[in-house]
């Protein structure tokens, strides 16, 4: 492999990597807070969970070409990119919160009441943390396929590990494909060990 | 011991959607009392037990705390002064035995030494020692253990009444046996005033100064233990009917078990 080879993919994986980290960023800043909302309001939990869902549906090559000649949002770049990585990554993080809030053990939430905990005690000192390891695994889930998702990213000009499949496709050159493939494929296993691991280790506290 | 009642309800109605589940509950509380609910599944008695506190809120009539009537008292400071224990104790599972006994006190600001000294105090009161079970975790403790610690839970912060959701129904028998007669013990020491609920005659009739017999949504009979033994209403005779074929089996087992 030639050094110009290894710097360039030692800069798309970089690329790649702040690209996948702000989108779940943002979707995390927005769906946990929104699952939180939803535990407090049942009839809106279909409807945004359905609305979600049918996002999730859009194929991404397609997600991108709608948010092109939008303004603020769209357009070729990054930006663009992260939008749409956010809109896929918001379903998988919604869910698990939510389930992971409205799945704390009954008992627990009564007596936490019957003791006298306000609503925000009861929130912040037994929901969330009791929803920690489903959170984690909504987070991981989204990660993962992120990782995935972006290399498409390259195709609308945001760069990350993408180029390097558009360019062996466009060229014929599998070994450039694998350039862009094979560290793409080992940046999601990481992921999912690493925030497994942690996701261990935080059930187990 | 008398003067005036810790808790009056009085005309109390409560419904749950369509349905009516409690009315013309009328019952005085005194201090020192240990006031048994009993009936079977779905009379009303938990439901009852919640109005005390405000889980659920009340369809008519009244409920004066301390001389207060409960539409009055802030709910968060009402349920601080009234300790409260369920079946399965529902401990905080992400948190220490310590951190579970000591959490009205923490939530009342209490200096953390003063919490620390008064968790000790109730772990010993409820028969754990402290060092050793302080840093467990619910999940490392038994089912008559997270019970125990339940009860220390529910007496933290020294509220005038403990109301209890049928405490000791998900243990085996004898570690039932066992926790009823440390809540005998408990009530002479720390002299709690208690309202606690149970569908287990001869539980009532071990714990109680006063049984409440409540039958579909209303009070049946309000009795003194050698009261309910010689009742005629049909409930009370149908509860000590259960009673009866339950000793008659035992007599019968004994021998060849």
């Amino acid at each position: 492999m030639s050094r110009r080879l290894a710097a360039e993919i030692a800069t798309l994986t970089l690329e790649h990597l702040w690209l996948v980290l702000i989108a779940i960023g943002v979707a995390a800043l927005i769906a946990v807070p929104g699952a939180i909302a939803l535990t407090r309001r049942p009839a809106w939990r279909r409807w945004v969970l359905g609305l979600a869902n049918i996002l999730q549906t859009i194929p991404s090559l397609a997600l991108f070409g709608f948010l092109l000649p939008l303004p603020v949002i769209g357009g070729i770049g990054r930006h663009t990119a992260i939008v749409a990585l956010c809109v896929y990554a918001l379903l998988p993080i919604l869910r698990n919160t939510l389930l992971g809030i409205l799945g704390v053990d009954a008992g627990v939430l009564e007596s936490a009441v019957a003791m006298g905990m306000t609503r925000n005690q009861i929130l912040w000192r037994v929901e969330l943390p009791l929803a920690v390891p489903a959170i984690l695994a909504g987070l991981r889930i989204a990660t993962v396929a992120t990782i995935g998702t972006a290399t498409i990213a390259a195709a609308i000009g945001a760069g990350g590990l993408g180029v390097f499949i558009f360019r062996g496709i466009a060229t014929v050159d599998t070994s450039v494909v694998l350039a862009g493939a094979v560290p793409a494929a080992l940046m999601a296993l990481l992921a999912d060990e690493g925030l497994e691991w942690i996701e261990k280790r935080l059930s187990r506290a | 011991m008398d003067g005036s009642p810790i808790l009056e309800i009085r005309d109390l109605a409560c419904r749950l959607g369509e349905r009516l589940i409690l009315r013309g509950i009328n019952l005085d509380v005194r201090e020192g009392e240990t006031i048994v609910l009993l009936g079977r599944s779905g009379c009303g008695k938990t439901t009852l037990l919640k109005c005390v506190n405000g889980l659920i809120p009340l369809a008519g009539g009244e409920i004066r705390f301390e001389g207060r009537s409960t539409a009055e008292w802030d709910l968060i400071r009402l349920r601080r002064r009234m300790g409260y224990v369920i079946q399965d104790a529902g401990l905080f599972p992400h948190w220490t035995v310590a951190a579970n006994v000591g959490l009205v006190p923490q939530l009342e600001e209490w200096e953390p030494a003063r919490i620390e000294e008064r968790v000790h105090f109730l772990l010993r009161t409820v028969g754990l020692p402290p060092g050793e079970f302080g840093p467990r975790y619910p999940r490392q403790l038994s089912g008559g253990q997270k019970q125990r610690v339940g009860i220390a839970r529910a007496l933290a912060a020294d509220p005038p009444l403990l109301l209890l959701d049928e405490p000791f129904a998900a243990l085996d028998p004898i570690t039932r046996f066992e926790l009823q007669k440390q809540f005998l013990a408990l009530r002479e020491t720390v002299r709690k005033t208690a309202l606690f609920v149970t569908h287990d005659v001869r539980e009532a009739l071990m714990v109680a100064t006063r049984i409440v017999l409540l039958k579909e949504g209303m009070i049946d009979l309000i009795a003194t233990r050698d009261e309910f033994l010689a009742a005629r209403s049909a409930e009370a005779q149908a509860f000590l009917a259960g009673l009866e074929e339950e000793w008659r089996k035992q007599d019968e087992s004994a021998p060849r078990g």
